[in-house]
């Protein structure tokens, strides 16, 4: 068994509107004049640490523990599974 | 005939809600703690306002897996009455007891203001004594208050006659400006805005009488007269 750091980000789907994503881009950073940002996307990220024998047992087991508790709303969320 | 106020870690509405059943309205309640199984003999259900688990991880998720939403689930597929006010509805919506999912308003603000709700199904128990299209004045509290449905969810909405309150207003950006559904069956009603803050003059500017036709709705149902 080895220790592993898994992130899942969770953000809103597209076609779901994200204001704050768009606050921080329109009211933030194009009015400083970071003209070569053209998009933000918010998003929650929850770092779990977990034991796992293997990599990709621990991104499956992760994946499960969110859907199974709704850790994402699925009408409106998706997320990202990241193992370190 | 008793009505069982449910209390999570960080509800905040349920002794508004306990106050209006028992001392407005004279109808027996009781509060049940979150862990606590409940009797098969209640009349009614209802998941008060507040901060469940100060809203951590989404409004209302961690509270759906509470102990006490078997029960809820278990007497709802009864046909036992069951309503969710402000966070109690973002709890039934997380618990899959009513579709769509609340988000954060478009204002990203917490709103507390007065409003006015339009009825668009008074078939509920909580709706039957108004008129479809009557307003009821009422206020909201919330943060995360902005109802959103998929596609599909809307057209089976719609088809099922689902939608119970809708804003008179744009407020916060809730898809069709939908304030409140209910299930298919129509015994289990949620809404965002809260009808036990609307129903005394002392604290209603406008007018409480419409709030108060949606408890006296259900005292009609469960047959109690007051």
């Amino acid at each position: 068994m080895s220790t592993y750091t898994v992130h899942v980000t969770i953000e809103n789907k597209p076609g779901i509107n994200d204001p704050e994503g768009e606050t921080i881009l329109n009211d933030l950073v194009l009015k400083g004049n970071y003209s070569f940002v053209t998009k933000i996307h918010s998003a929650k990220m929850l770092k779990f640490t977990i034991k796992e024998k293997d990599k990709k047992s621990a991104e499956k087991k992760v994946r499960k523990l969110c859907d199974e508790l709704r850790i994402y709303n699925p009408m409106v969320s998706r997320i990202t599974v990241d193992v370190f | 005939m008793k009505v069982g106020v449910i209390v999570f870690p960080g509800s905040n509405c349920d002794r508004d809600m306990y106050h209006v059943l028992t001392d407005v309205f004279k109808v027996d309640a009781q509060y049940f703690w979150h862990e606590k199984k409940l009797p098969s003999n209640l009349d009614a259900i209802i998941l008060p306002g507040g901060f469940s688990y100060g809203d951590r991880l989404r409004a209302g998720v961690i509270a759906a897996h509470s102990p006490v939403i078997a029960d809820v689930k278990r007497l709802a597929s009864r046909g036992l009455p069951v309503l969710g006010v402000c966070n109690g509805f973002q709890i039934l919506v997380e618990s899959g007891l009513l579709p769509g999912v609340l988000l954060k308003n478009t204002s990203l603000s917490f709103m507390c203001k007065w409003t006015h709700l339009i009825v668009e199904n008074n078939k509920t128990p909580f709706t039957n004594k108004l008129k479809i299209g009557q307003k009821i004045p009422i206020p909201i509290a919330n943060g995360e208050g902005r109802y959103y449905a998929d596609e599909q969810t809307l057209v089976d909405l719609k088809k099922n006659n689902q939608i119970v309150f809708r804003y008179g207003e744009e407020i916060n950006g809730s898809t069709m400006r939908i304030a409140g559904v209910c299930n298919k069956e129509g015994n289990v009603v949620g809404m965002m805005p809260h009808p036990e803050r609307a129903v005394e003059p002392q604290i209603n500017p406008i007018d409480c009488k419409p709030a108060s036709l949606i408890f006296e709705s259900l005292f009609n149902t469960i047959g109690v007269t007051n």
